[in-house]
């Protein structure tokens, strides 16, 4: 499924939130088409990391790479990359004032310069695909929480990026809509979409992730495939952090 | 209280100088707030610097002392205000294209005073539209203007729109100085003549000017109102 080619690397990154060093020296690389679930108890950096890599959270030391290129600095060359690098937020973030379809194509429209229609046919076929074309007059606050999570996953696949991110997609989610957000996470990565994925949805990193990575105290202390990780975890730390919540 | 009907040209005409006046300011207004909130919150520290220092100056000084240095500082400059000779506008508000500058004078007077508040209005919407709606614009890849201007602005607009009638409100209030700084024919100018030179009695004229004021201020307050009530309703 992989490229085998790195997409995303990460050097030495270092992050403070004043005193409090929340990535400390972390390393990871990220193929092509990979998908990678972060896991780890609350604090532990993982947002931080996911939002790293498009910059969102500068940090202050090392580097980042992605698709061969270091992270320019705030500009037009950041929006360029930006908008290469699908975002999804634990909050939606729906734009409150546009309709569902009007959030899909503002990016295609003001970013790629699309023509409005053809923007507009792609931005159908893609509500489409997350199973909510019929809502695209609406807006964001007259949906259902899944629903708008799925408009911002259509939102983030309009933009035709290279790697989507995922920061907590389900956490504010009721639980009868998490496995319809989920679903259409799973058919992107069963298409190759290169994805990162800070989750709490241990069935989710189970079955759809190539590789689990698991963050404490701003460190990364294991990696593994899933079957490898929960199956048998190596550290203590994410022993103890499964045996918490595999229990119930 | 013949007066108001013997001289009712001198009302009708004054009411509408006043109401050009009022109209053009709060649009000058409403441009140089903006542009001087986008400031405050810009990325760059010289642009903030500029920003702050507008409102703080503006926002602080006395309204007559705002129009004095418009009505004799800028003269004294060599500046007639001749770039609010704006072709297309000067056709429709004749005022703005003649020599005397007077009117372009209180324009600017009551644009620039004004535009501080206004500027600390807009600041207040962008403040109260979530971080979240910035932050999914830049992720999508929108530049910083593009930011403001499909995200950011028009949600702003809508929380800050209240807060700005009450601005404009008090502007048009305001609006009543410009007749003690060179603007003749206006409603406080012309009421000045019918007591002075004309000796007409000081209760009824001042009775008609204030129904000037109140046909702008009264009807703007009741949009308000509608505004707020029908965004209760929205939410």
């Amino acid at each position: 499924m992989t490229t085998g080619e790195p997409l995303i690397v990460l050097e030495s990154v270092n992050k403070w939130f004043g005193p409090l060093h929340v990535l400390q020296d972390v390393n990871l690389s990220i193929d092509g088409g990979e998908v990678v679930v972060v896991i780890g108890p609350s604090g532990s950096g993982k947002s931080t990391l996911c939002r790293a890599i498009n910059r969102l959270e500068p940090i202050n030391s090392g580097t980042i790479i992605f698709d061969g290129q270091p992270l320019p600095a705030e500009g037009r060359g950041l929006a360029k990359l930006r908008s290469e690098v699908g975002m999804v937020f634990q909050s939606f973030n729906l734009f409150a004032h546009k309709t569902i379809l009007e959030n899909v194509t503002l990016g295609p429209i003001k970013v790629r310069k699309e023509k409005p229609a053809a923007a507009r046919d792609r931005a159908m076929s893609l509500l489409e695909r997350v199973g909510i074309a019929s809502q695209a007059r609406k807006y964001p606050a007259q949906l259902s929480g899944g629903q708008q999570q799925r408009a911002a996953i259509a939102r983030a696949l309009a933009m035709q990026p290279k790697a989507m991110l995922f920061d907590e997609p389900t956490s504010a989610l009721d639980p009868e809509m998490v496995g319809e957000v989920l679903d259409v996470m799973t058919s992107l990565a069963r298409e190759g979409m290169t994805m990162v994925v800070v989750t709490h949805e241990m069935g989710f990193a189970r079955h759809a992730a190539k590789r689990v990575v698991f963050m404490a105290d701003g460190q990364l202390v294991e990696q593994a495939p899933p079957d490898e990780f929960f199956g048998s975890p190596k550290s203590d730390r994410a022993k103890d952090f499964l045996s918490k919540i595999l229990t119930h | 209280m013949s007066v108001l009907v013997d001289h009712f040209d001198v009302f009708a005409s004054g009411f509408w100088l006043t109401f050009q006046l009022c109209l053009l300011s709060a649009v000058g207004a409403l441009i140089l707030g903006t542009l001087g909130a986008v400031m405050r919150i810009s990325p760059v520290p010289p642009l903030r610097w500029v920003g702050t220092a507008y409102v703080t100056v503006f926002r602080n000084c006395p309204l007559t002392i705002v129009f004095f240095f418009a009505a004799f500082g800028l003269p004294s400059l060599g500046s007639n205000a001749d770039f609010l000779k704006i072709p297309g506008l000067s056709s429709i508000f004749s005022r703005l294209g003649i020599d005397l500058p007077y009117f372009r004078f209180a324009i600017i007077a009551l644009s620039v005073y004004t535009g501080a508040f206004v500027c600390e209005a807009i600041r207040s919407g962008i403040n109260a539209v979530s971080p979240g709606q910035a932050e999914a614009a830049r992720a999508i890849g929108l530049t910083f203007t593009q930011n403001l201007r499909f995200v950011v602005l028009p949600q702003a607009w809508k929380a800050a729109i209240v807060p700005l009638g009450s601005v404009i409100i008090a502007m048009i209030k305001n609006s009543a100085l410009a007749g003690f700084f060179g603007l003749v024919g206006d409603l406080s100018n012309g009421a000045q003549n019918l007591t002075s030179a004309l000796g007409e009695p000081i209760i009824p004229v001042f009775i008609g000017v204030s129904i000037g004021f109140l046909i702008m201020t009264v009807p703007l307050g009741l949009l308000l109102d509608r505004i707020e009530r029908r965004r209760a309703v929205a939410r």
